[in-house]
């Protein structure tokens, strides 16, 4: 039955806009927990469809905040195509969530060139690299990959992972944009060979008995960026005190949702219609990061697999806006110019999440910029009244992101 | 060519949607409507029918797909979405608004679209106004069923007249300060629970 009582009149509505995917788990948590209202905030969740229409009501001020890829209001900065209004991102909304599964046949080929079940990106990538040179030496036509949208880190761990394996993307397979509830049944009618996407998709696909999980995010890059919190630049700057009171109840849902001992409560929030709609065992395996790689099979215990609280992972780096731009030029999506540089970098706002945060009991970066890929191991790296730990955040292949030195980073990619 | 010579393409999941709006476009006198329900093969048809303009439906999640295929096709104009500058803030707010999201080929004139645009945007709103009342007729129908079954309840068990049912629940409510048939809906549904 509805609730008929009035809202509080003190509270501040926003209204946020999210895909449902696990890592819109602090939006629905901070909303399901009362973290919001308690800070006189009334959150209003609107799930959507797609990326696009998530963009185009931010831009239209429907939504005044969004769970959002992160790569996304970077390059509206940069100018991708149309005018959108401006996006600044205050806080990260967790590390790591995704993975890459392919069909049951391009396994079965993987299989005969050494991949191994663990889901280790540098042994599976040169297997996958040597199933794709068999199929072409067979005459067989170009493999698809499914990801989720140009501007996504799945776009650009995924091409990361297949070059750095001796595969290059726009050369040797296809990529192709496909809604991430589709992706098991496009898998299954032959549409596309693998995908990368956010759990629980891949989960889905393996349940279903059509795909095998052959890495993950954190195998291809630990503790590495991948959705944020979106916030219209207006009406950032008009609601200064609403936000930081949204930031804080953010936190807060993340400490809740980081915490292991509600695991089997927050798959259960989550599964509900109105938000994921998957059953809460599929959604418990990313959660928990306990999964079976393909149906049947043994469950691996992935490290890091999803990571929304500590080591900073609500943080927002400036040097992973960063690298997402070095992959953007990378890839030819944009021309390198030190106007864009400066684009990419203000878009992250370090300041507002240590303005808003400041006293709220978390431990906080005094820096905005890490070397990405420098640590082989957890480190503390501040021992003040919050003790801060960050890593291991290493690449797969070793190398290292230095944000200072962001053009031989770029030289050494062309 | 004339306005009326611009192709148009419909994309759709709501096929009562899609054709209320082509026959909009052709009583406007446009001729070059095609309507799509899903986007399976869409990048061929798109090649065949060379729209000038795109609508799609925003609950449509294969616009992230569309989205990405103009990005990458060489072999159709690249269509881009409609937030071409500030001049049509309103425009395109009303389109967001009614739930529809426009495509034009880079370079086409925006007055060219306006009247197409006008006419989707009226239409769609005209069919959501339909599913709007469609679903309140639906609640209210539900509403009143709730309350005579609330009025039953009390007439047995109170021993009242139906008239008197209804005084008593109405009183009820004016008195919490709710309507009339959630107060109907709480007795119901406790009714059930005394029952087991």
């Amino acid at each position: 039955m509805p609730d008929q009582r009035p809202q509080k009149p003190q509270q501040t509505p926003i209204t946020a806009g999210f895909m449902p995917l696990l890592d819109a788990a602090l939006l629905i948590v901070a909303h399901e927990k009362g973290f919001c209202e308690s800070r006189g905030i009334a959150l209003k969740l609107v799930r959507e469809t797609s990326w696009a229409t998530l963009r185009d009501r931010m831009t239209v001020g429907h939504f005044d905040v969004a769970h959002m890829l992160a790569p996304m209001p970077i390059a509206a900065a940069l100018g991708s195509g149309p005018m959108y209004a401006p996006m600044i991102v205050p806080m990260a909304l967790g590390l790591g969530g995704n993975a890459v599964t392919v069909s049951n046949a391009l396994f079965h080929e993987m299989c005969d060139y050494g991949a191994v079940d663990s889901g280790d990106a540098k042994l599976n990538g040169l297997a996958l690299a040597k199933a794709l040179a068999g199929r072409a030496a067979a005459g067989r036509k170009k493999s698809t990959i499914g990801i989720v949208h140009r501007f996504s880190s799945h776009n650009f761990e995924l091409r990361y992972w297949l070059q750095a394996s001796g595969i290059v993307p726009d050369r040797d397979i296809d990529l192709t944009v496909v809604p991430p509830p589709f992706m098991a049944d496009a898998l299954a009618a032959g549409h596309i060979d693998g995908f990368c996407v956010g759990e629980p998709w891949n989960s889905v696909a393996v349940e279903r008995g059509v795909g095998n999980i052959v890495t993950t995010k954190s195998s291809i890059w630990r503790s590495s960026p991948d959705k944020v919190l979106a916030v219209g630049q207006q009406w950032a700057e008009q609601n200064r005190q609403a936000l930081a009171a949204l930031m804080q109840a953010l936190v807060e849902a993340a400490i809740w949702c980081g915490n292991g001992a509600n695991i089997e409560q927050l798959a259960s929030i989550l599964s509900a219609p109105g938000y994921l709609d998957q059953p809460a065992a599929i959604l418990r395996r990313g959660l928990s990061g306990e999964m079976p790689f393909r149906r049947g099979g043994p469950i691996q215990k992935v490290p890091d697999f999803l990571i929304y609280d500590g080591r900073a992972a609500t943080f927002p780096w400036v040097s992973h806006a960063l690298w997402y731009y070095t992959q953007m030029v990378r890839w030819k999506l944009f021309t390198h110019s030190n106007k864009a540089i400066a684009a990419a970098r203000q878009c992250y706002r370090p300041d507002i999440y240590r303005a808003a945060l400041a006293g709220s009991g978390i431990a906080i970066p005094s820096v905005s910029m890490k070397v990405e890929g420098a640590l082989s191991e957890p480190t503390i790296v501040s021992d003040g009244e919050f003790r801060l730990t960050l890593g291991p955040d290493g690449f797969f292949d070793g190398q290292k992101f230095d944000p200072d030195l962001i053009e031989d980073y770029i030289f050494a990619h062309k | 060519m004339s306005s009326e010579d611009l192709s148009i393409l419909v994309i759709d999941q709501d096929q009562l949607r899609a054709s209320i709006l082509e026959d909009g476009f052709r009583e406007a006198g446009y001729q070059r409507v095609s309507v799509l329900k899903d986007i399976d093969m869409i990048m061929k048809r798109i090649v065949e029918i060379d729209p000038d303009v795109i609508f799609i439906d925003l609950e449509n999640p294969n616009r992230d797909v569309l989205e990405h295929m103009f990005q990458v096709s060489r072999t159709v104009q690249r269509p881009v979405a409609m937030f071409v500058d500030q001049s049509d803030t309103a425009m395109i707010e009303a389109a967001i608004d009614a739930g529809v999201s426009t495509y034009i080929v880079d370079g086409l004139k925006k007055e060219r679209i306006k009247s197409i645009l006008d006419t989707t945007i009226s239409r769609f709103n005209a069919v959501n106004r339909l599913r709007e009342e469609l679903e309140q007729t639906k609640n209210e129908l539900a509403e009143r069923k709730l309350i005579d079954r609330a009025k039953g309840i009390l007439m047995q068990a109170r021993n009242l007249s139906e008239e008197d049912a209804y005084k008593l629940l109405r009183k009820t409510a004016m008195d919490q300060n709710r309507k009339v048939a959630r107060v109907a809906e709480s007795l119901v549904l406790t009714a059930g629970l005394l029952k087991d």
